[in-house]
C-alpha cells in the first residue's frame, strides 16, 4: 500500500477523515510558500497537495489564479516544487504534487517521476490529465513507485468512474461540484452522491482506494460535513485566501487546526 | 516551380475525407483531450450528437440552406491582377470569405455548432473571441436561432476591436472582458472553459477554431472545409487546373484548415500557412507557434505552442488580434510534422504592407489576419516565378481593423496621406494612392452597408 493510501487509511482507523491541504509553490515567494506548507502540517494536515504554478489554470477560480499568477511571473519551476516536497516530508506529512499536465510534460515525464520519488513525493494529482491520455504517466509512475490521483466529477458516467478508479492509485479525487476551485457556502448533495457512486465503482473493480472530496470546503463545519461521507477532505482556496489576506503561516496553521477539528467531528451536520 | 497539368474537371476525383483524427481525436501524436473529467461527459455528448448529425439528411439540408440563403455561399473567387503585379508575376486568386454574412469565414462553423446546440437541447451558447469575428458570428447565430449568448473577450482585444464589441452587443450577446493573464484570446478561452464546466447542463461551448479538445478540431474542420471544397471546384471550373499553392493565415487555424482540407490529397498542391511573426520571430515578440514553438499541451489538446522552460505559456504578440494566440490547432501540427503543409512567419510590417497594397490596387480592405496570407503570396510568388497560380483565402474583411490600420499608417489627421511603411517598397503601386478623406469615407460606407 502506498504511503498516501496508508496515511488516509490510518486516519480512517482513528475514526476520522484525512485533511489534505493545497498550497501553490511560490506564493508569496518560494520560501514563504514552503513555510506555509509546514505550518499547515503543524496545524494538522495529513497530506499537502503541492501546487505547481501554471499560466493557464483552467480548473481554478479567482483566488488560486491570483496566487499562482504571482508564482508564474516569478519563474517558479519544478526545482522549487521538489524542494517543497522535501520540506513537507520532513515536516511529517505526505507530499503529493498537483500539476496541470504541460509543466510535467515540459520537464519530462520520466524525469519528473524519478525526481519526485527521490524528493520523497508520494505521487501527483493531474486535474487536466484523464487516464485515457495518461499512458506515459502511468508507465513512469509505475516505474518510480508513485501514486497517480485522477479526478472524478458529478458528470462522470458509471463506466468512466470504473475506468478512472482502475487507473488511480493513492486515492480518488472527487470534485464535489461542477465548477472551478473556490470557497462555497455549501458543499452540496452532489458530493455525497458522487462519493457513493465512486465507492461502488471501486467495489466493482475490486480495489480499496480511499475517496477524498475537493472543491468548496473552507472551514471546520464544512470539513465535518464532508468527513461524514468521505475518507479525506481537500481544502485549497481557503488556505490560499489566508495567504492572500497576508495572514501568513500563523493564519495557515490556525485554519489547519480548525479543519483538523472538523475532520474529527464527522458531524454530518450541514447548515 | 511545379505546375499541375491541365486536366478537365471531371477527371479529378472528388476531394476525399481526411483519414484523421482517430476515434479518440488524435492527429498522430497531436490532439486528444486534456481537460478536467467534469467536461468529458459534455464532450462525449457533443461527439455523439455531431456524428449523428453529419449523416442526417435533414440536418445537411438545413445547414446547406442556411449557408446559401443566410451566409451567401458559395463565396466567389476574385482574380486580383493589379495586386499580383507585386507577386513576381504569379497569378493570384482570392477566395472571398470576407463577403460572407458577418464578414468572415467564422459564420461557416458557427451555424453548424448552433444547429448542434439546438439538437442537444441546450439553450445557451458561450464563445471566446480574439478579433471579435467569431464572437460576432456566434452572437449572430444565437440571435437567429433564439439562443442566449455570452462571449468572452480579452480586455486588451475589446479595445483593439471595439467595433466588434458593439456589434455583438447590438446582436443581443453579453460580452465579458477578461482581465486575467495576458488579457487576450488565450485567457478568454480559459474563462470560457471555466464557464462551461460550471454551466454545462444548459450551455454549449461554440469553439471558434480547430483547436481545443476532441471533437472541436475535427468538427470545426468539417464545418469549415466548405471553403476548400468550393474553391477546388471553382478553380477546376474556371481554370481547368488546380492551384500551385494554397495560402491562408494561421492563428488557431480554422480558415486555413477550411481551405486546405479539400487539397490535402492533391500532392502537387503546396499548402502554405502564414503565421503571425509580430515584430519578428527572432525578437520573441510574435505568435508564430509552429515556426517558433514546441509541442506541448494547451487548451485541451497536444499541439505546438509558445512555452518557456517551465511549460508556462508565453504571451504572443501580433498586430492582428485574431492571430494573437500562442497555440495552434493539432491538425496543423500534424500536417507540419508529416510535411504536407509548410508554415512560414509574416511580420506585422509585411502584413500591413500587403494590407495597404490590396486596398489600393484592388479596392478590397482585408482583415489584418488575412493580410498575412496576402503577404505570404507576395513572397511565394516572387520565389516560384511567373505563371504560378496562387489561391489565397481572404478569410475576413477589414472594417474592424480601420482604427488599427489608420494608426499604423499615420492616417489619423486629415493631412495629405503618408504612404506609410506598407508602401515604402521597391515596387510602388501603379496608380496613385487614395487620399485620406476618401479612405475614411469608404470605410464608413462599408460599415453601414
Amino acid at each position: 500500500m502506498s504511503a498516501l493510501q496508508q496515511r488516509i487509511s490510518a486516519a480512517r482507523a482513528e475514526g476520522r477523515a484525512a485533511l489534505i491541504a493545497y498550497l501553490p509553490v511560490g506564493y508569496p515567494d518560494v520560501d514563504a510558500s514552503i513555510a506555509a506548507m509546514v505550518a499547515a502540517v503543524e496545524g494538522g494536515a495529513d497530506v499537502v497537495e503541492i501546487g505547481v504554478p501554471y499560466s493557464d489554470p483552467g480548473m481554478d477560480g479567482p483566488v488560486i489564479q491570483e496566487a499562482v499568477d504571482v508564482a508564474v511571473r516569478a519563474g517558479v519551476g519544478m526545482r522549487d516544487v521538489l524542494r517543497a516536497a522535501e520540506a513537507v516530508a520532513a515536516a511529517g506529512a505526505v507530499p503529493v504534487v498537483m500539476s496541470y499536465w504541460n509543466p510535467v510534460e515540459r520537464y519530462g515525464v520520466d524525469r519528473f517521476a524519478a525526481d519526485l520519488a527521490a524528493a520523497g513525493g508520494a505521487g501527483a494529482i493531474t486535474p487536466d490529465l484523464i487516464p485515457d491520455e495518461a499512458g506515459a504517466w502511468i508507465a513512469a509512475s509505475d516505474a518510480a513507485g508513485l501514486d497517480r490521483v485522477f479526478l472524478v466529477a458529478p458528470s462522470s458516467t458509471p463506466a468512466r468512474l470504473r475506468s478512472t478508479v482502475a487507473a488511480s492509485r493513492g486515492f480518488v479525487y472527487a470534485a464535489s461540484t461542477m465548477g472551478v476551485t473556490g470557497t462555497r457556502a455549501t458543499v452540496g448533495d452532489a458530493a455525497e452522491s458522487l462519493v457513493a457512486r465512486t465507492r461502488q465503482a471501486i467495489a466493482d473493480v475490486g480495489t480499496d482506494l480511499p475517496v477524498c472530496v475537493g472543491l468548496g470546503v473552507s472551514d471546520g463545519e464544512q470539513a465535518a460535513e464532508v468527513a461524514g461521507f468521505a475518507d479525506g477532505v481537500i481544502v485549497g482556496s481557503a488556505y490560499v485566501r489566508t495567504l492572500l489576506e497576508g495572514r501568513g503561516p500563523d493564519g495557515v496553521r490556525g485554519l489547519s487546526e480548525d479543519l483538523a477539528r472538523g475532520v474529527r467531528q464527522r458531524a454530518g451536520a450541514p447548515a | 516551380m511545379t505546375t499541375s497539368p491541365v486536366r478537365p474537371p471531371e477527371s479529378r476525383p472528388a476531394p476525399a475525407a481526411p483519414t484523421w483524427p482517430d476515434a479518440t481525436g488524435h492527429f498522430g501524436v497531436f490532439g486528444g483531450r486534456f481537460v478536467p473529467e467534469a467536461l468529458i461527459a459534455a464532450l462525449d455528448e457533443l461527439t455523439e450528437a455531431y456524428e449523428a448529425m453529419k449523416v442526417d439528411p435533414a440536418f445537411l439540408e438545413e445547414f446547406a440552406a442556411l449557408q446559401r440563403d443566410y451566409t451567401g455561399r458559395p463565396s466567389p473567387i476574385t482574380e486580383v491582377s493589379r495586386f499580383a503585379e507585386h507577386c513576381g508575376g504569379a497569378r493570384v486568386l482570392l477566395k472571398r470569405e470576407d463577403l460572407n454574412h458577418t464578414g468572415s469565414h467564422k459564420i461557416n462553423n458557427v451555424l453548424g455548432q448552433a444547429l448542434l446546440t439546438k439538437r442537444i437541447g441546450k439553450s445557451r451558447v458561450i464563445a471566446e473571441t480574439g478579433a471579435g469575428q467569431h464572437g460576432v458570428a456566434t452572437a449572430t447565430a444565437a440571435a437567429l436561432m433564439g439562443l442566449s449568448c455570452t462571449v468572452y473577450m480579452g480586455e486588451e482585444d475589446t479595445r483593439r476591436q471595439a467595433l466588434n464589441v458593439a456589434r455583438m452587443r447590438l446582436l443581443g450577446a453579453e460580452v465579458i472582458p477578461v482581465t486575467t493573464g495576458s488579457r487576450t484570446l488565450k485567457d478568454a478561452i480559459n474563462e470560457a472553459f471555466r464557464d462551461w464546466v460550471t454551466n454545462v447542463e444548459t450551455t454549449n461551448y461554440v469553439f471558434g477554431t480547430v483547436a481545443g479538445p476532441h471533437p472541436f478540431p475535427a468538427m470545426v474542420r468539417d464545418f469549415q472545409r466548405v471553403i476548400g471544397d468550393e474553391a477546388r471546384a471553382q478553380l477546376l471550373e474556371r481554370e481547368g487546373r488546380l492551384p500551385d499553392a494554397v495560402l491562408a493565415c494561421v492563428g488557431g487555424g480554422s480558415n486555413a484548415i477550411g481551405i486546405f482540407t479539400a487539397f490535402v490529397p492533391d500532392e502537387g498542391v503546396r499548402l502554405v500557412g502564414l503565421e503571425a511573426a509580430g515584430d519578428g520571430v527572432e525578437t520573441g515578440r510574435h505568435a508564430a507557434t509552429i515556426t517558433g514553438g514546441s509541442p506541448g499541451v494547451l487548451h485541451g489538446a497536444r499541439s505546438y505552442l509558445l512555452q518557456d522552460d517551465n511549460g508556462q505559456t508565453i504571451e504572443s504578440h501580433s498586430i492582428s488580434a485574431g492571430l494573437d494566440y500562442p497555440g495552434v490547432g493539432p491538425e496543423h501540427s500534424y500536417l507540419h510534422d508529416i510535411g504536407r503543409a509548410e508554415y512560414r512567419p509574416v511580420t506585422d510590417a509585411e502584413a500591413m504592407e500587403a494590407f495597404a497594397l490590396l486596398c489600393r490596387t484592388e479596392g478590397i480592405i482585408p482583415a489584418i489576419e488575412s493580410a498575412h496570407a496576402l503577404a505570404g503570396a507576395m513572397r511565394l510568388g516572387r520565389e516560384v516565378g511567373p505563371d504560378a497560380l496562387l489561391l489565397v483565402n481572404l478569410s475576413g474583411r477589414g472594417d474592424k481593423d480601420v482604427e488599427t490600420a489608420s494608426t499604423w499608417f499615420g492616417l489619423g489627421d486629415r493631412e495629405e496621406v503618408d504612404p506609410g511603411p506598407g508602401l515604402d517598397t521597391d515596387q510602388q503601386p501603379t496608380e496613385g494612392a487614395v487620399s485620406n478623406d476618401e479612405a475614411v469615407a469608404g470605410q464608413d460606407a462599408g460599415e453601414q452597408a
